[in-house]
């Protein structure tokens, strides 16, 4: 027990706080969104996720936030931190450099409530540019051998096969702010995925879906997409190279 | 905005707040573009007015011979000059000309497509506007 209590007095002098407002808002009683602001301790190393669950342990148990695995993986935490869209596990409160962090769900999804948004067009829209190898032959033959890729083949997609769906780089999208028939940033990085990769065969199909006038060539190369991955996907790279491969540059 | 959507809307999408000098270009392109197709339509409405003789001509000339017609001026010129050079670096990076290469990431991230050549091209074309700019005030208010 006085060990317990000279670690708890070792946190208390290290620890510093600051104002969490959270952004509320329940479609089925609200008719516009509001803030609550919670005074929280946080060390050098909390997270704004940390910061968030402790509201909802101490103080108020109804804030709906979406997270799982704690360590930008699942991608579930995604939401507007500071003007921002961040992973809220992903980010520490010291880094944000503020006395105030200001957390809002993502912008361009529909709200569940609170901090929770929902992804189905996200998933709708990564499903729709094929995600997976399309070829007539399989690997799961037995006696047929894995489809081999030189280290440099490996390459060219691997930067792009980190993507957790997120959804960030779509809320961060100035195209997305305005064309809710958008594909996003997300599904066309994913598409680019694909077609870099050595082993697929389907690049004229998933080249076909993404040339539509809400598809590729909304894209203005603005790159926020790309300044708020969390994985270092940089969509707006694979958008960019994925016209390339439409305009004719490469082949 | 509607909660339903929850989308920024226009006023997100010009917001250059947030996300750099990229994001600033994005706006600066959008606006100069705009300002270059009401100076297009007002070219065509300027030059019309031949229609209407020599004195109708002649008003006119001397409407935008003044010192607002001269800043207007000036402002399309800064417009043309940070639309074109602007337009070639986004021409460039549409066809994957200068996006970077894909690689393995490494901590923290930088996107290899918003490097410094990109933004080379969203600074020179700053200055250069500035300085053509500058340039056409000189020549019209020197005269």
């Amino acid at each position: 027990m006085a060990q317990v209590s000279s670690i708890s007095n070792e946190q208390s002098q290290t620890a510093k706080s600051v104002t969490l407002k959270i952004s509320r808002y329940n479609p089925e009683h609200d008719e516009s969104s509001g803030f609550m602001e919670f005074n929280v301790q946080y060390e050098k190393w909390t997270t704004v996720l940390e910061a968030i669950l402790d509201v909802k342990k101490h103080f108020d148990h109804s804030v709906a936030v979406r997270y799982s695995c704690r360590q930008a993986t699942c991608g579930s935490c995604g939401m507007i931190i500071n003007g921002k869209p961040r992973l809220a596990c992903f980010t520490k409160i010291s880094e944000l450099d503020s006395n105030v962090v200001t957390v809002e769900p993502m912008n361009n999804f529909p709200v569940i409530r609170d901090l929770a948004v929902k992804f189905e067009k996200l998933f709708d829209t990564h499903q729709k540019i094929k995600p997976y190898l399309i070829r007539d032959d399989t690997e799961l033959v037995s006696d047929e051998k894995e489809f081999l890729q030189t280290p440099e083949e490996v390459e060219q997609y691997i930067q792009f096969a980190n993507c957790i769906k997120c959804g960030l780089c779509n809320s961060a999208c100035p195209t997305m702010a305005t064309d809710s028939s958008f594909v996003g940033p997300q599904a066309l990085a994913q598409a680019y995925r694909y077609v870099a990769d050595s082993r697929d065969k389907g690049k004229d199909s998933r080249l076909k879906i993404i040339d539509d006038s809400h598809g590729i060539w909304r894209c203005h190369f603005a790159g926020s997409c790309s300044q708020v991955c969390p994985k270092g996907v940089d969509p707006a790279m694979g958008i960019q190279l994925l016209r390339g491969y439409m305009l004719g540059f490469k082949s | 905005m509607s909660q339903d959507d929850h989308r920024e809307g226009i006023g997100g999408m010009i917001n250059p707040r947030r996300y750099g000098i990229e994001r600033v270009a994005y706006l600066l392109m959008r606006l100069s573009g705009l300002g270059l197709l009401a100076y297009f339509i007002g070219h065509i409405y300027e030059t019309s007015n031949i229609l209407r003789g020599q004195v109708g001509w002649d008003d006119f000339m001397d409407l935008i011979s003044g010192t607002e017609g001269h800043i207007i001026m000036s402002i399309v010129i800064a417009m043309c000059v940070f639309h074109t050079v602007n337009g070639v670096r986004v021409m460039l990076g549409h066809g994957g000309m200068g996006v970077g290469k894909p690689a393995r990431p490494d901590y923290p991230y930088d996107p290899a497509s918003q490097n410094y050549k990109h933004k080379i091209g969203i600074y020179s074309a700053i200055v250069l506007a500035a300085v053509a700019m500058m340039y056409g005030l000189a020549v019209m208010f020197g005269e």
